[in-house]
């Protein structure tokens, strides 16, 4: 199939970015658009120009290292999936393809299709985590914990912190992402303990990096690779009421 | 926001109630005599202070979260977002804006000539009333007002059909039960303050 | 002349690890604070390192490429962890946990490492959930278990299909902790380019900021090296794009012996490659075994028609289908080990009975199992596993039979260690993947993350203090001595040197074929002219690779094609080195199967009398060949046997 690439380039960020247009012939629908964009990269390579910039590592959708906006929408127009795993059968011979960074304050430009993204690692470092020092955890076994609780804890869990929440945010918000971690640990016994202080340090955290505020919008969980639910955001809400009393 | 949204509701209900006694009977003192209840009665008095700081509240609240909004993402994309979303979650403050002009003209047309008197008085039984029923009804029978007023009614309903259901989920109330019903409800809800809010001009109008 | 010294503790087995714990020395409180460690990666190994030498007092300085800890290729890991829990009442032991893992691995890893692996495997499962891992339960709130390949109990801990980004993410977040506790430096995107040595002993690295190209410099009291495997040498494998192998390799040429570099893992069920673009493998988790069970057609006609694309898997009725591994093992049936099923998919597909268009296939079917456990049973175990085969394949894996092929998944050789995870430069450890210590020629599924979060939760924490305890009269030093001005410059050259060439292909081209050489002659079948062939095509490819690559943008600026060359110019070095131990190694053993040596049936056959020993090679400089030094295996407590799955 024939494509025409419409890419942010942005060489960094005291220069101004700008649309470049590029047109790729005879890709294979098989390939993934990650592989697409090596392909377009080899020929940008043999031509003297300098390849696009983009994070990725795993290429299997788990790392969560990628991720960019594709035809307004973080991850592309396939559902449940993050860019890597996205393959050029969901597009069609002659689409134009525009491509843009993630864009939201918290998350700062790199180059071209790289942002900084480690606004989320600060907000779990705030206090995302079980206060537990190795060798001191009590047998696995010791509580029992509620099937229903460790699924759900699971599915929360199952955040590749990506950014795609916060990218397809009208608001660039975060909640769904510290939702996620708050009702992963808040769900299980061992999180409850310090739920209180995790869930109100994450928040004033995550007001503090510059993300918006959250509108109920849902653009999250549509767009979000592993269908982390909108109820994590009416968790994390519930726990910081709780918290606050 | 949310708790001064759920408030704000509450009070639609109340004054459409009141309103619709504007057609539901014939006579014109039966919603005189309401609004002069409405406007005299003590509690009812405290209760306006506190529905007016309701809707400061809620429209400070909107402009300082709006503007926090629009800061988190200084670069906008070029290619909209095209997630399949709430569709009218994301133009409430649009939704909003309209509903505040419309509001400003409503406080102009009754409330602050009702307060400061430049409405055409009745007596009835020694007691001076606002005919402000004849006043409604001389009103609705121009097309362009009622034209203006179904209009903004419409656009309340696309304000309330996300946010009465985003009220919930922000106060933290989500549920796999209940929260299909929160959403029923706001359909039901909103469907409800339009029609019956709407219904009155074009009652008035084609009588 | 390096001396191999495993410095096992006396003692009986299962008294080692403890009476070790006992008599080690250890740092007081006061002292720990004073001692930097430098910890390079923050997959499973590093980052569980690094939270728990901070909690302990140390000073830590972790590194990573990616532009987060939690990115690391640990978190790819699917299926699950191994421990001796024996929740399930069904015989499980730390004996029995050590001896699979021992003859899992062919009999060719170190009977006390493994040991204590199996010791500490409980703890694991313990830290893990206290931190809030989220692994499966029974209803009754208890861990849930599942079993795996090469063994007959059930001690796999798991967490759907994605826990070892579970356990990562438990790792991550004990690392955050101690980030915000200010114990632990972190620097993302800041990649290792060499590693300085002060008086003999490791006390550095030199790391190049990713963003700005600049060359920066850290001390450190040690090194410990967490970087995962090397299994991208291959061009294609289920290892992450950017996974290399530079770290262990600067660390090789600085003199730290490199541990059986020929064991490579094959890993059975991957996607098949589908066309010359392909970037990169991705794997279906092990655990697919445990219900889907795997066939090639019987008839090579129907094997033809597959090929062509005329008929579907489903097309052929169940007299004509060879469920080749029931077949031939059936005890353990599609269970057997990863080097077994691997070498069996390899061996009816060079048959002519594979089943894609490349004739480079096998099924992977559960219809069976479908119908005996119903399509919801099925979803919820494996459904995030179907749905990511869909999106790549666009099959309907419920409907049709999976399409599987062996990829390139593990690196069971790394860095030699001895049982303090310490290498043979002082001051240099090494961890998780990145050693060679405990799969022996082959690792068993579940047992990665097992070692990885071993190391780094329970072992290195101990040894480690065992060298610094000699250390707390080194003050901190500050890294403007020339020992650090020469590694800098090394560094500076070689970068200067590649950006200078301003050749012809690409770094992937190059890669591409230094790929196709591995695979076709170092890969899941090798023989002897075929090894020497390889060692005389990389030589070759190398020469080319110095004089003919292309490398775009700017020495010190952001520069991807740049970071790829540098790493394919160690992958050259390494790909040979591989060659030259594989055929050095004149058995089949696990993952290394030498054509020359199997039985009649065309299974592994080893030969204990003569290769029962850890190939350890010495770097003696750019020109020269590698040095070979070997450290003997004892077994006193298992019988080596051959292994039989049948």
């Amino acid at each position: 199939m024939n494509l025409k690439l419409k890419i942010w380039r942005q060489k960094d960020t005291q220069n101004r970015g700008k649309f470049v247009n590029y047109e790729l012939r005879d890709i294979s629908p098989d390939s993934s658009f990650l592989e697409m964009l090596d392909i377009l990269n080899e020929q940008l390579v043999t031509r003297n120009e300098e390849p696009v910039v983009f994070d990725d590592d795993c290429r299997e959708g788990i790392c969560g290292a990628c991720g960019m906006y594709i035809n307004g929408h973080p991850h592309g127009p396939d559902t449940l999936i993050t860019v890597c795993q996205l393959h050029m059968r969901k597009f069609k011979n002659g689409d134009t393809i525009v491509i843009e960074p993630w864009r939201a304050r918290a998350f700062p430009m790199i180059k071209d299709l790289m942002v900084d993204r480690s606004a989320f690692d600060t907000l779990i470092q705030e206090g995302g985590y079980v206060s537990v020092n190795t060798g001191s955890a009590p047998d696995a076994n010791n509580i029992p914990i509620k099937k229903e609780f460790a699924e759900l804890s699971m599915d929360a869990a199952a955040c590749i912190g990506c950014g795609a929440c916060v990218a397809a945010c009208k608001n660039a918000s975060a909640m769904l992402f510290v939702g996620a971690k708050v009702s992963h640990l808040s769900l299980l016994p061992q999180g409850k303990v310090e739920a209180r202080e995790r869930v109100k340090r994450l928040v004033a955290m995550m007001d503090k990096l510059g993300f918006g505020n959250c509108t109920n919008t849902g653009a999250c969980e549509a767009e979000c690779p592993k269908g982390i639910n909108m109820t994590n955001i009416a968790r994390l809400n519930r726990e910081y009421y709780k918290a606050a009393f | 926001m949310s708790l001064a949204g759920i408030f704000l509701i509450t009070f639609l209900l109340v004054h459409m109630g009141i309103n619709l006694l504007v057609i539901i009977f014939d006579d014109p003192m039966v919603y005189n005599r309401a609004a002069h209840f409405m406007s005299s009665n003590i509690l009812i008095k405290i209760f306006e202070i506190v529905l007016f700081g309701g809707l400061l509240l809620h429209v400070i609240f909107a402009l300082i979260l709006q503007v926090q909004n629009w800061f988190a993402r200084p670069r906008r994309y070029n290619k909209a977002n095209y997630s399949n979303t709430s569709f009218f979650s994301k133009f409430m403050i649009h939704t909003a804006g309209i509903i505040l002009v419309f509001l400003i003209i409503h406080f102009i047309d009754f409330y602050f000539r009702v307060k400061f008197g430049h409405s055409t008085m009745i007596h009835v039984d020694g007691v001076m009333y606002h005919d402000l029923a004849t006043e409604i009804v001389d009103k609705f029978k121009l097309l362009p007002f009622v034209i203006f007023y179904i209009a903004a009614f419409i656009f309340l309903g696309f304000h309330l059909i996300h946010g009465f259901q985003s009220a919930f989920k922000t106060l933290g109330l989500d549920h796999k039960k209940y929260t299909p019903v929160v959403q029923a409800l706001a359909f039901i809800y909103t469907v409800v303050v339009v029609a019956g809010y709407s219904i009155i001009p074009l009652v008035i109008y084609f009588k | 002349m390096v001396k191999l010294h495993s410095r096992i503790p006396e003692g009986p087995i299962a008294e080692k690890w403890s009476s070790y714990i006992s008599n080690q020395n250890l740092v007081n409180p006061a002292n720990k604070r004073k001692l930097d460690i430098i910890i390079v990666g923050t997959g499973l190994a590093g980052a569980s390192a690094a939270a728990s030498l901070a909690e302990m007092g140390f000073k830590v300085k972790a590194f990573c490429y990616q532009d987060s800890p939690r990115r690391a290729h640990s978190i790819s890991a699917q299926g699950g962890i191994n421990a001796a829990k024996n929740y399930q009442n069904d015989g499980d032991s730390i004996y029995r946990l050590f001896f699979d893992t021992v003859k899992g691995g062919d009999y060719r890893s170190r009977e006390a490492n493994v040991y204590r692996l199996a010791e500490v495997s409980n703890q694991i499962i313990d830290q893990c959930v206290a931190q809030g891992v989220p692994f499966a339960r029974e209803y009754g709130g208890t861990l849930d278990n599942r079993s795996f390949g090469g063994a007959l109990v059930s001690r796999t801990f798991y967490a759907r299909g994605q826990t070892g980004q579970q356990l990562l993410l438990g790792a991550y977040q004990a690392l955050s902790r101690q980030i915000k506790k200010g114990n632990v430096e972190m620097y993302p995107r800041m990649e290792m380019y060499n590693m300085v040595m002060v008086d003999g002993k490791a006390r550095g690295i030199i790391g190049r900021d990713a963003i700005t190209g600049k060359l920066e410099r850290f001390s450190a009291h040690a090194v410990v090296l967490a970087t995962g495997g090397y299994g991208n040498v291959f061009f294609l494998s289920t290892m992450a794009m950017g996974a290399n192998a530079s770290a262990i390799w600067q660390c090789y040429k600085k003199g730290a012996l490199f541990g059986n570099p020929c064991f490579v893992q094959i890993h059975p069920t991957c996607i098949p490659v589908h066309g010359d673009y392909q970037s990169k493998l991705t794997l279906m988790s092990e655990s697919l075994r445990n219900d889907g069970r795997i066939w090639v057609p019987n008839k090579k006609e129907d094997a033809e028609r597959l090929q062509k694309g005329e008929i579907s898997g489903v097309d052929i009725p169940e007299e004509d289908r060879d469920y080749y591994l029931e077949r031939r093992y059936p005890a353990f049936g599609n269970l057997v080990p990863r080097d077994v099923a691997s070498r069996a998919a390899k061996e009816r597909c060079d048959a002519g009975y594979g089943v894609n268009s490349s004739g480079l296939a096998v099924f992977l079917d559960f219809k069976d199992a479908i119908e005996r456990l119903g399509k919801d049973v099925i979803k919820a175990k494996y459904g995030n596993l179907f749905q990511m085969y869909e999106k790549i394949s666009d099959d309907n894996p419920y409907e049709v039979p999976m399409m599987i092929y062996p990829a390139i998944h593990y690196t069971m050789g790394g860095i030699w260690v001895d049982y303090e995870l310490h290498t043979t430069i002082p001051g240099l450890f090494a961890t998780g993947e990145s050693n060679f210590s405990d799969h022996g020629a082959n690792r068993l599924g579940a047992s990665a993350l097992m070692q990885g979060l071993a190391d780094g939760y329970f072992v290195l924490p101990y040894t480690i203090q065992n060298y610094l305890a000699d250390e707390i009269n080194t003050p901190r030093f500050a890294t403007d001595i020339p020992e650090f001005d020469a590694a800098e410059k090394e560094v500076t050259e070689q970068l200067e040197k590649l950006m200078a060439i301003k050749g012809g292909q690409t770094v992937d081209t190059l890669h591409k074929r230094l790929g196709k050489i591995m695979w076709d002659y170092v890969g899941m079948a090798r023989n002897k002219e075929g090894l020497v062939k390889a060692r005389e095509e990389i030589i070759k490819l190398k020469e080319e690779f110095w004089s003919d690559v292309k490398i775009t943008g700017e020495l010190d600026d952001l520069n991807p094609e740049l970071q790829k060359a540098s790493r394919l110019a160690d992958f050259l070095e390494l790909g040979e080195l591989m060659a030259m131990d594989a055929l050095n190694r004149e058995e089949s053993c696990g993952g290394h199967f030498r054509e020359e040596f199997q039985t009649e049936e065309g299974e592994a056959l080893r030969n204990d009398k003569d290769f029962t020993y850890v190939a350890a090679w010495e770097f003696k400089g750019p020109e020269k060949d590698p040095v070979l030094h070997q450290e003997p295996l004892n077994f006193e407590y298992i019988e080596v046997k051959q292994r039989n799955y049948k």
